[in-house]
């Protein structure tokens, strides 16, 4: 299942991480790091699947033609993906980021608010977890104290505000 | 003291409901057991030997009579009717039922408390100074920093999920009170040309690794402290182990990297980031400053007829101001450790009766504040000197007027195998048999600290012990390590271990020996950590081992 803050969306990319698959001059393919410089090659749209111990710096001359980074995580407990996403908008990556692997529902509030955009997750998840949950997931905290996060005003701002407003 | 306002009010309401529909969800089967086990340790419900635990936050230490008094009552109405006081400023209860737990976790909001991250691979409770706004020498209130702490790390999104616990202390006293160099991130207040900012240290922790912390940055200015803690933290959230979880700390990154290799990381990474998106506004400083402005206290005599005159009567009372009464930056002025150490009890318990009673001491004579101490103690910050003697009545008929602050008595003690399901080994009947067979010669020995655990993961600060008691399983028998010279504090230390460890009907007669060879050999006034200091293990080791 692939969902984003909206709910379960179509996944228009297919994922290449068998390491004999033949990558097809045309259509969106999100390939594993070791053949992103063979997909890069072509014309189309190219995502590209990272580990979660990849050296980001590596990364980076790609980022303007990338339009898709998956950053694995290999169990929802193991949250290095987490600093991982947010380090990539902090290297200036503003393509779409995607979370991959069995995160689960009660992660994605924190997912969104370090720079994801999607996440997809495999059917032993989605089946225990339907899309209900994910999105009723992100009403759970309206309101957070990090600041810096996207799409999120932190409680310390809102003080700030309160506080302008009332003189 | 810090007051939630509606923000504060309603995440913690949200959180628990949040919890709440976790737990349905569990029973539901949403959630498989491995999902849901870190989501309720987060919300720091435990899984124990004999039933569950829920660790609730004292955030700093610092807690009112009416959030006491709530305490009682949930260890009345869903406990035992006691609870246990933690070395990390925690109370711990240790009979909850799983279906009561989203209750418990609504009486703590109506009262300004919860149990957010007490467990879990993530920020824990923040801890500071149990003499915050009291020591003479501390440089300003340490609160206000450890509640901007509190917040930052309340949630955070990208350190919810790291590869183990993170602990971090907040002290503005080089008298070290917090153990702050055993701390994943410990945080000092000081002053440099004129300006207050923070001196950073990293890596020190206890377990079965035990780590002196190493300096990190010796001068932060104010504004960039959580900048810079989230750059530390993003740096060990990436490229701290994973493979082992008892390599997974902090403290093993920077002793494989090394502190250098560490800090260059941590400072590349300070800079690249948009440190003015993630800095706490100023005002928002200045909002939790003004919760922490010194008490108004009504001027007092500094000497009291009445009180130098029960001393004389009475010298139960004269003991124990002697032991458990700390100066105040007022004249006048005194701050009071309630001893949970009764001689023969178990280290840091108190009964919803003596919490009552605690509370009501607090609103009567300690401007209505109560602080936990890492050593499992309770102080009663802000008393005026003419007041003691109805403390020290007030707490004897509870039971709670030993007085032993910082004696042989005044054990730190894990739960162990009483409770504690990693546990090898029993603490608190040894603390009670050690207490038990010294309390008659406690105040000749002077201070000295024993520290005991159940297990290797040290929860006791035995590493830290002047004498340290460590319990193992020995081939389904157990048998206790002792180590010599540890030290929490600003002179910190990890203890030595003495050689092949002691059954468990031995050791109070092992720490007997130790006390007897330390008075044998001591000079003047020393105390027992400065006699080890001084002739070194030989002396107790042949005590301990020749025939």
């Amino acid at each position: 299942m692939l969902l984003d803050a909206s709910g379960p969306i179509v996944d228009h990319w297919t994922n290449l991480d068998d390491p004999e698959f033949e990558i097809q001059q045309d259509g969106q393919v999100i390939v594993p790091l070791h053949r992103l410089g063979q997909a890069l090659e072509r014309r189309a749209a190219t995502g590209v699947l990272i580990p979660n111990d990849a050296d980001l710096e590596e990364l980076k001359p790609f980022f303007n033609r990338l339009d898709l980074i998956a950053v694995d995580f290999p169990s929802f407990a193991d949250g290095r993906g987490f600093s991982i996403a947010v380090r990539l908008r902090d290297l200036g990556y503003r393509g779409r980021l995607r979370a991959h692997g069995p995160v689960i529902a009660d992660q994605f509030a924190y997912l969104l608010d370090c720079g994801f955009d999607e996440a997809w997750v495999p059917d032993a998840v989605a089946d225990r977890q339907p899309a209900e949950q994910w999105l009723a997931q992100l009403g759970k905290i309206t309101h957070v104290y990090q600041r810096g996060r996207p799409g999120q005003r932190s409680i310390l701002d809102q003080r700030r505000d309160a506080r302008v407003s009332a003189g | 003291m810090y007051r939630y306002d509606e923000f504060d009010h309603r995440f913690v309401a949200e959180r628990t409901s949040e919890f709440r529909g976790q737990v349905q969800r569990r029973l539901e089967g949403s959630l498989t057991e491995d999902e849901f086990k870190p989501l309720r340790l987060m919300n720091g419900l435990y899984l124990q030997l004999h039933a569950y635990m829920l660790r609730v936050a004292i955030p700093y230490g610092t807690l009112n009579s009416r959030q006491m008094r709530m305490l009682a009552h949930i260890a009345e109405t869903w406990d035992k009717g006691y609870g246990h006081f933690t070395t990390r400023q925690n109370i711990q209860f240790n009979w909850p039922k799983l279906k009561d737990v989203p209750d418990i976790l609504d009486a703590l909001a109506s009262v300004e408390m919860h149990a957010i991250q007490t467990s879990g691979n993530c920020i824990r409770n923040t801890t500071s100074d149990p003499l915050s706004a009291v020591a003479p020498e501390e440089i300003e209130d340490p609160r206000v920093t450890a509640e901007l702490i509190r917040q930052w790390s309340s949630l955070h999104p990208e350190f919810t999920f790291l590869g183990r616990k993170f602990k971090i202390a907040v002290t503005a006293s080089d008298q070290d009170r917090v153990a702050l160099k055993l701390h994943d991130i410990g945080v000092q207040i000081v002053q440099k040309d004129g300006r207050t900012g923070y001196r950073v240290l990293v890596g020190g922790g206890m377990g079965r690794t035990p780590m002196v912390a190493k300096e990190l940055r010796g001068f932060l200015p104010r504004e960039d402290l959580l900048p810079y803690l989230e750059a530390s933290m993003r740096v060990y959230n990436l490229h701290g182990r994973r493979d082992n979880k008892y390599k997974a700390r902090i403290k093993i990154l920077v002793h494989e990297i090394e502190i250098d290799a560490f800090r260059d990381q941590v400072e590349a990474e300070f800079v690249q980031m948009d440190r003015s998106a993630v800095a706490a506004p100023s005002e928002e400083v200045d909002r939790i400053i003004a919760y922490f402005v010194p008490p108004t206290l009504p001027p007092q005599a500094e000497d009291n007829a009445a009180i130098a005159r029960m001393r004389k009567v009475d010298p139960e009372f004269d003991a124990w101001m002697r032991r458990n009464i700390h100066i105040h930056k007022r004249p006048g002025y005194r701050a009071v450790t309630i001893s949970l150490k009764p001689i023969g009890g178990v280290p840091g318990d108190a009964t919803a009766e003596q919490m009552r009673a605690m509370a009501d001491l607090a609103k009567s004579y300690a401007n209505d504040e109560l602080r936990v101490t890492h050593e499992q103690n309770i102080v009663l910050p802000h008393v005026a000197v003419g007041d003691l003697y109805q403390i020290y009545r007030g707490l004897a008929a509870i039971g709670l007027d030993a007085p032993n602050k910082g004696l042989v008595t005044d054990i730190i003690a894990c739960p162990g195998l009483d409770y504690c399901g990693l546990a090898t080994a029993r603490s608190i009947p040894v603390a009670q048999a050690i207490s038990t067979r010294l309390a008659d010669r406690q105040e000749e020995i002077g201070p000295l600290q024993v520290k005991i655990s159940g297990c290797i993961n040290a929860c006791g600060h035995h590493h830290v012990g002047h004498i340290g008691i460590l319990g193992l399983d020995k081939a389904g028998t157990e048998s206790y390590q002792i180590t010599l010279g540890g030290d929490a504090t600003e002179t910190a230390a990890l203890g030595e271990r003495t050689g092949p460890g002691f059954g468990y009907d031995e050791v109070p007669v092992v720490v007997e020996k130790l006390v007897d060879t330390y008075l044998d050999k001591r000079e003047a006034k020393e105390t027992f950590l400065q006699t080890y200091r001084r002739v070194g293990m030989e002396p107790f080791k042949e005590a301990l081992y020749a025939a």
